[in-house]
């Protein structure tokens, strides 16, 4: 029996010795996701999707985790164009709290929206992005971007320059095909080959959901 | 390269192989002493070997089985004295609980009987009158009338006094008889209370007779694992098995109570620690959670050890008797902290569920609903959260008989494993030692022309061989059976007798 007891006792140092040397190679398990809304020209009618983006994300984020919510128009790279970000607190009843509040700014935005941007620079809006998602530090970065991913830059407007997507997991959410698309369907292509180059170019991956339905399907969150 | 070799004789590729294979059945001809000594002495080695290995396995499980016999047989001592031990306790308790007081039964015992005794000397009958005051009445009674007044007279005052003194006796009798009933009425209490005494004597006595039959048969228990009888150790064996058996059983089912307590803690710590931090891949939250239902059974085995119902920690056994009562009444206070912290955290966890359902039912459009009977739910988490540390604190009765008794299945699989080895291993000697035997015939299946070659020639040397011996017994019979017809013959006698 004494024996047994100090088997056992070794096998639990030798357990709780073993965890604490996994403790120094902690891996980092927040999320972090940005969702970029559109609201340029005719795309601005498709904001209902965003909102049940939001939804799904909001769902899915847990305690530790980071959201922002931003709009891209005529120049996005600003802090304007926040519409909500937060990082949920370590207690599962205040993040809840803090989502409704996400949830709610969301819902003042899309009251307050009455007039569609001219242009949109969907560069400065991925700027914004990468940003607030390096700066979160999380193990998991995402960006959504709910856009026709037409960019359309004011006159003057310089954003020939790399997105700093490094671990950045981008997905193209809604991207319709528009009634020139159906004259030439290889613009929609290469439209999004575009948008695929540029964000390897920087070090993100690409995907493209969209039916938002099969985002769960993707796993595109945890 | 190969192809080379082998077209090396001749381009065609049966000729080739025919050749070749001449080429090996002559080496192998003339190597053929030496191969099947090779061969066969590889078996043997291999045969050998493996036999020396089996007689090695064979010792060490002997040696594996006196030990688990040992270690059976000192266990069934162990529990076999403590058996005894409590048995002995109980007669004690017995005998302190009932014939402690014999003194003061017996007392009550001999005052019942003295007052019962008197009470029966109280109560004798008393004759009502002498025998002969009938007689005297009567002769009174027949006296013939006399004419003589003052005869009369006195006669007959004679008469009433006797009449008189009768009734006055007899009424005095009849109240004696009325007295004497009632002192036998006011026995019987008495005597009811000196069957109940009784009674008690005899339970008590009954009580310790079966005592000392248990007692008598832990001891025959006792002496046949003394003695090391096989029918002991087989009994200690099985009995080992069957609880190992049900412990594990019990413990698992303990393993799945602690998942759910886990479950309704889990949650709620996150509020307490945060739902964020982890380590390695586990969440902070959950191992606080963890920690907390391991403390719970810790707290449980330490209140059961201290009452003695386990043995687990000698050290606290050997406390004395003040101390472990305070540390049962810590182990105790500690373990109902714990069970009223688990039951607040599962009412939290039911009230962190709601609101998430809620943010579920906003998130996906829909009115939230208050929902009826919820408080149901929440009564059982609750309840669930305070009992279940109680439950998991039991876990130390299974802990102990699955320690005690997994040195005996250890042993048991040990010697299974051994046998096992053993028997591949003689297994692996036979087969080399046969294929040995399979190769050296195959060796010659494949120089069987070379071989009957050699037979032929053989045979054919052996029949010219024979020719001349035969020739040369001829000549010899010719001239040794002249030789012999006068060598054999005895003298006087005749060839063919003899």
């Amino acid at each position: 029996m004494k024996r047994i007891l100090q088997s056992m006792t070794m096998a639990v140092t030798l357990v709780a010795a073993l965890s604490l040397a996994g403790c120094g190679e902690a891996q980092n398990r927040n999320q972090a996701v940005f969702i970029l809304i559109d609201i340029h020209g005719d795309y601005a009618a498709e904001m209902e999707r965003a909102r049940d983006l939001t939804n799904y994300v909001l769902g899915q984020l847990t305690s530790g985790d980071s959201i922002a919510i931003a709009f891209i128009d005529n120049s996005s790279f600003t802090e304007r164009n926040y519409i909500a970000r937060t990082k949920f607190d370590h207690r599962p009843s205040v993040a809840t709290q803090q989502k409704r509040i996400v949830r709610s700014e969301l819902d003042a935005f899309m009251e307050r929206f009455s007039v569609p941007s001219a242009h949109s620079d969907i560069t400065g809006g991925v700027l914004l992005a990468s940003d607030f998602l390096r700066e979160s530090g999380a193990g998991r970065k995402t960006l959504f971007m709910v856009s026709d991913l037409e960019e359309d830059l004011m006159p003057g407007m310089d954003r020939d320059m790399p997105l700093g997507l490094e671990g950045v997991e981008v997905v193209a959410v809604n991207v319709p095909r528009r009634a020139t698309d159906n004259f030439d369907p290889r613009a929609y292509q290469r439209r999004l080959a575009q948008w695929e180059a540029r964000v390897e170019d920087s070090g993100g991956t690409w995907r493209v959901a969209n039916d938002l339905s099969r985002l769960q399907e993707l796993a595109v969150l945890r | 390269m190969l192809t080379d070799i082998l077209y090396v004789w001749s381009d065609s590729p049966a000729v080739s192989v025919g050749v070749w294979l001449v080429i090996a059945m002559v080496l192998l001809y003339f190597g053929r002493p030496h191969a099947h000594q090779l061969l066969r002495n590889t078996g043997r080695a291999v045969n050998g070997a493996m036999r020396l290995a089996a007689k090695s396995i064979r010792q060490l499980e002997e040696r594996v089985s006196e030990r688990n016999r040992d270690v059976l047989l000192a266990q069934g001592r162990e529990e076999t004295e403590k058996a005894i031990e409590r048995e002995f306790a109980r007669v004690n308790a017995v005998v302190e609980r009932d014939l402690g007081e014999y003194p003061n039964l017996h007392r009550k015992l001999s005052d019942v009987l003295q007052k019962v005794e008197a009470d029966y000397h109280a109560s004798t009958a008393e004759a009502p009158l002498p025998p002969a005051w009938a007689e005297v009445t009567q002769t009174i009674e027949a006296l013939p009338k006399t004419a003589d007044p003052s005869v009369a007279k006195v006669l007959e005052n004679i008469r009433s006094t006797v009449a008189n003194s009768h009734r006055e006796t007899l009424k005095a009798h009849q109240k004696n008889v009325a007295e004497r009933h009632r002192i036998l009425h006011a026995m019987q209490p008495e005597l009811r209370k000196l069957n109940a005494s009784m009674a008690k004597v005899e339970k008590s006595v009954a009580s310790l007779e079966e005592q000392s039959r248990a007692i008598d048969r832990h001891m025959a228990n006792y002496e046949s694992i003394r003695k090391g009888e096989n029918r002991a150790v087989h009994a200690l064996a099985s009995s080992s098995l069957t609880q190992f058996f049900i412990a594990t059983i019990v413990l698992i089912i303990a393993a799945f109570g602690g998942l759910i307590n886990f479950h309704l803690i889990a949650l709620p710590m996150s509020e307490m620690v945060g739902g964020a931090s982890y380590v390695g891949a586990v969440r902070v939250s959950d191992i606080a959670a963890l920690v907390i239902i391991l403390l719970e059974i810790s707290m449980g085995i330490f209140l059961l050890e201290s009452l003695r119902v386990t043995r687990l920690f000698p050290m606290i056994g050997r406390m004395d008797d003040r101390m472990r009562k305070r540390m049962a009444i810590a182990a105790f206070t500690l373990l109902f902290i714990f069970a009223a912290i688990e039951s607040s955290l599962a009412y939290m966890r039911d009230l962190l569920a709601q609101d998430r359902e809620a943010l579920t039912q906003t998130l996906a459009g829909a009115e939230v609903a208050e929902a009826q009977f919820r408080w149901i739910p929440s009564v059982a988490q609750l309840m669930l959260g305070f009992f279940l540390p109680f439950a998991l604190a039991f876990v130390a009765i299974p802990l102990e008989a699955f320690m005690n008794s997994m040195r005996t299945v250890l042993g048991l699989v040990a010697l299974g494993l051994l046998r096992l080895l053993r028997l591949v291993v003689r297994t692996v000697g036979s087969v080399a030692n046969h294929a040995s035997k399979v190769m050296v015939s195959l060796y010659d299946l494949f120089v069987m022309v070379p071989l009957g070659i050699e037979r032929l020639i053989r045979q054919g040397s052996n029949g010219v061989k024979e020719q001349v011996s035969a020739r040369r017994q001829q000549r010899d019979s010719g001239k040794g059976g002249r030789k012999s017809k006068g060598a054999q013959t005895e003298p006087g006698l005749k060839p063919r007798e003899v």
